[in-house]
């Protein structure tokens, strides 16, 4: 081992030469200038208490931009949204101020003027000593044995027993949260001669209202005077474009009417609504997880996490040239499960 | 005595006569507690909770946790006559027509994200220093309990105000739900009290949300912390820590200034935040209806890697066979796989010390080079992770550098997969390349940039010799070495009972600590020292003569 005293190598005999370093101990203390110098600490006690009296200035900006900066109803619309940030900003930065304050004081105050001193505590293994585990396994012994639950078993069994059987309730309280799915997750409102209406706006689509490359938003009609109208919208919503019918699948065209085709708008992945229409590729996205379905393909999945095509919904025109379904989806929309098929 | 002390005196001698208190004051106030900024990021997660304790309690006297429908009117006039749901116009109200409510909001949102993101880095920290280990478990336990809980009570948080932008989360939550093999269905018209949306959910996750969650957030963290305090804060190796000392300062009246002090800190900067950065515009964003979407929507960042994983499986593997379906492309991703992740996560400090076997309690902690291993899984599984968090926001970085989604996406795919064992490899080696630097600082010293040219011509820096005090920090780890079962077979050929199990914990072993660089021992340094003076005796010579007596020539 080597050390190195006042600069000389000094070089021992490799007998004395420990396995390992041994630690040096606590480097010196240094002092810090508010240790030495009272002008120093009190430069220190001054600048603490101006960040606690930045603290008490930060109150008073809460509390006058609290009574002061009205939130006036008679204001116009955009004048009031330049009050609400005015008031949200003047309370933010005086509370801010108000907290930052009191934190930055007493941390100012720790580092200059309480002692720095590192001390040292000893810790002590966790476990108790052999003695001390001796007298508790014994305390357990003999606990275990007043209890008698050894020598009469019969007890414990049934105490083991009525155990198992206590949390039941708490499985079968849990019953009456919801109802069974039964076929709701595969029916919608959509029947033969429903008419295809504009969403949100509402109103009947006309066949000749569809221009080649729109898309329309649809609900059926009537939707939101049904009972529990949201669940139904979040199976209905139907989106429905025309395209040049060549250029539609030839197993989609039964569905289609000159060119105007209807899909689930709801994700066959996770049900996102699939509301991004890219018009020159005839691709439908979903801007959740980018599942991507081409129309021309009868909305297959071309890309994404999604597995299987948005179903169709098969439409036509009534009497009065308004676009209606020819009949329900023929299979579930939305995201897979189980028992779906 | 003054009027504050003698008052002060009565009050300790009401409490100490009921409750003891001299014994608790005696036991607490001196305890120590070491200094790192490392050892704060926890300090920041369990202030934030206060802070969402004390945000959130405002947020309820104004929020209405129900799906009833109304018709909004008020002063944000975009949505007048709109038709939504009393939880999202009550949250509309709460922004624009209560003094403060939008700060609160902003504050709860804030701290929300500082919570998660706290704990997640304190965990890394907690991690790559090794500071799970014996007989810190429990700890480690709890933590990531907290953690998990911490994404969950977030999710239902920034779900609460029924907005469009969470209300389409919630539709991802209930097709995961659905994704759920056999029971999928049932268990999601339990979850929303029949179909989606419904109207049960909003008010059962409020419940949760404020109660549930809260009650075992507050009772985990106080074992959490108490177990700190009872163990003792473990402590960062350097001259005069050891494992059996805790060098710092004590709680009173240091810390209680100090972490009482950050405290305020941490609130009043999440009050600033909220005062300047908008959040969650819930108002933009519209109530929520099942069929508008926005481009672009993202959750809560720490959804992100959740959701990433989600965009990154493909369709093919969800399979259908004998008339049912199973949606490997949802559960895999959504269910399985964090299933696994939080069994890695959970078992992992047993993992490591069944391939040290050191049953030793420590409170010395690593510096995270001196364990290259776990430096290198950490980082796998921070690759893995932010891997996931880009994925999470394929879209945005496709619109942002203008590339094809599909092409992202299939190179994100191949990324997760291919970056996180090179990222272990990689890492693993850059913290063998810190250890051997660090040796080699002991062995010859520090550079000090002074170039000397001897007389023969040749040409050579000093080097300056480490203090004892700064080379401990470097020497003081053990380096563990490969754990080597005893012969399957003793002479006999008899097999030993667990051979099989020995051999598995050899690899592991091996895995953990073939690759080693072990720390300079006393021996080692005097050998360096031999060899130097042997090659560069004359250096010395030229050091003396220039009265540089700290100095010593290195050897290169």
């Amino acid at each position: 081992m080597t050390t190195h005293d006042e600069g000389q190598l000094v070089t021992r005999e490799p007998a004395e030469v420990p396995e390992r370093f041994e630690n040096p101990g606590l480097p010196d203390h240094r002092l810090r200038m508010a240790d030495v110098d009272e002008a120093a600490a009190k430069r220190a006690e001054r600048q603490v208490a101006a960040l606690f009296g930045i603290s008490a200035l930060g109150s008073i900006i809460t509390a006058v931009a609290y009574f002061a900066v009205k939130l006036d109803h008679d204001l116009a619309f955009v004048d009031y949204l330049d009050r609400l940030q005015l008031s949200n900003f003047l309370l933010g930065i005086g509370l801010f101020m108000a907290l930052f304050g009191i934190g930055a004081g007493a941390i100012h105050w720790a580092k200059t003027l309480m002692p720095d001193d590192e001390l040292i505590e000893y810790r002590h293994l966790q476990r108790g000593t052999d003695a001390e585990r001796a007298e508790a396994v014994r305390i357990l012994a003999e606990g275990g044995e007043e209890s008698g639950v050894a020598r009469r078993p019969l007890l414990r069994n049934s105490l083991i027993g009525a155990l198992a059987l206590v949390p039941l309730p708490a499985l079968y309280l849990l019953r009456d949260t919801g109802p069974l799915p039964g076929k709701q997750l595969s029916t919608t409102l959509w029947k033969e001669g429903v008419r295809l209406v504009r969403d949100p706006e509402g109103g009947p689509v006309k066949a000749t209202d569809m221009t080649i490359g729109s898309i329309v938003h649809i609900m059926p009609e009537g939707i939101d005077e049904v009972e529990h109208a949201i669940d139904e919208r979040a199976k209905a919503a139907v989106l429905l474009l025309r395209l040049e019918p060549k250029d539609l699948a030839e197993e989609s065209k039964d569905g289609a009417y000159n060119g105007i085709i209807a899909y689930s708008k709801i994700c066959t992945h996770v049900g996102c609504p699939v509301a991004l229409y890219e018009q020159q590729t005839h691709h439908l996205l979903c801007p959740c997880h980018q599942s991507t379905f081409d129309v021309t393909k009868n909305c297959k999945v071309i890309f994404g996490p999604a597995k299987r095509p948005l179903p169709q919904l098969a439409i036509t025109v009534d009497a009065e040239g308004y676009l209606v379904a020819k009949s329900g989806f023929k299979e579930a929309v939305g995201p897979s499960f189980w028992e779906r098929g | 005595m003054s009027t504050t002390s003698k008052v002060a005196g009565s009050v300790a001698n009401w409490t100490d006569e009921r409750v003891g208190a001299s014994k608790l004051v005696r036991g607490l106030a001196r305890k120590l507690f070491p200094d790192h900024w490392s050892f704060m990021l926890g300090e920041i997660a369990l202030y934030s909770f206060i802070v969402l304790l004390l945000s959130g309690t405002f947020l309820t006297f104004f929020y209405i946790p129900s799906v009833g429908e109304t018709t909004y009117n008020g002063v944000y006039a975009p949505l007048n006559g709109t038709r939504v749901s009393e939880a999202y116009a009550s949250t509309v109200r709460l922004s624009f027509d209560v003094r403060g409510g939008l700060l609160l909001r902003q504050i709860h949102h804030w701290s929300a994200l500082i919570f998660v993101a706290s704990i997640i880095v304190h965990m890394f920290r907690v991690f790559f220093t090794g500071a799970f280990r014996k007989p810190r478990e429990i700890n480690w336990l709890i933590g990531s309990t907290l953690a998990l809980l911490a994404l969950f009570e977030g999710f239902l948080g920034y779900s609460l105000p029924d907005d469009l932008l969470s209300g389409n989360g919630l539709r991802i939550a209930s097709g995961i739900i659905l994704a759920i093999p056999v029971v999928g269905s049932y268990v999601s018209f339990f979850a929303f009290g029949g179909q989606f949306p419904g109207e049960a959910f909003i008010p059962r996750i409020y419940t949760i949300h404020v109660l549930l969650l809260p009650a075992i957030f507050l009772a985990l963290i106080t074992v959490h912390i108490g177990l700190v305090f009872l163990q003792k804060h473990s402590h960062y190796p350097g001259p005069g820590k050891t494992n059996d000392n805790v060098v710092g300062y004590p709680f009173f009246p240091v810390y209680t200034a100090k972490a009482g002090g950050f405290f305020f800190i941490v609130f009043g900067v999440t009050a600033l935040m909220s005062a300047v950065f908008t959040i969650n515009p819930i108002w933009a964003y519209g109530p929520y209806d099942p069929s508008p979407i926005s481009a672009g929507a993202q959750p809560d960042w720490y959804m992100g890697f959740l959701d990433g994983a989600v965009r990154l499986v493909p369709g093919f593997l969800e399979l259908h066979f004998w008339g049912y379906t199973l949606s490997l492309n949802i559960a895999l991703p959504a269910l399985i796989l964090p299933g696994i992740l939080t069994t890695v996560l959970f078992l992992y400090p047993w993992i490591e010390a069944w391939a040290t076997g050191d049953r030793r309690e420590h409170h010395l902690l690593d510096r995270p080079r001196n364990n290259p291993t776990r430096v290198g899984i950490g980082v796998m599984a921070l690759t893995f992770y932010s891997l996931l968090l880009i994925s999470g926001g394929n879209d945005i970085v496709a619109t942002h550098l203008r590339m094809s989604i599909n092409d992202i996406t299939n190179t994100l795919r191949a990324s997760v997969i291919i970056l996180p064992p090179l990222a272990f490899m990689v890492a693993k080696r850059i913290a063998l390349g810190l250890q051997r630097k660090d040796r080699e600082k002991v062995l010859h010293g520090r550079e000090t940039s002074r170039i000397f040219r001897t007389e023969d011509g040749e040409v050579f820096e000093l080097h300056e010799p480490l203090t004892p005090h700064a080379r401990w920090t470097l020497v003081q780890h053990d380096a563990y070495r490969p754990f080597e079962p005893e012969p399957d077979e003793d002479d006999s050929g008899v097999r030993r009972p667990g051979a099989r199990l020995d051999r598995i914990r050899r690899r592991l072993s091996r895995f953990y600590f073939e690759d080693r660089v072990e720390p300079v021992t006393p021996t080692e340094l005097a050998a360096a020292h031999h060899a130097h003076v042997e090659a560069h005796g004359e250096h010395e010579a030229v050091e003396h003569a220039e009265a540089q007596p700290e100095l010593t020539g290195g050897q290169h």
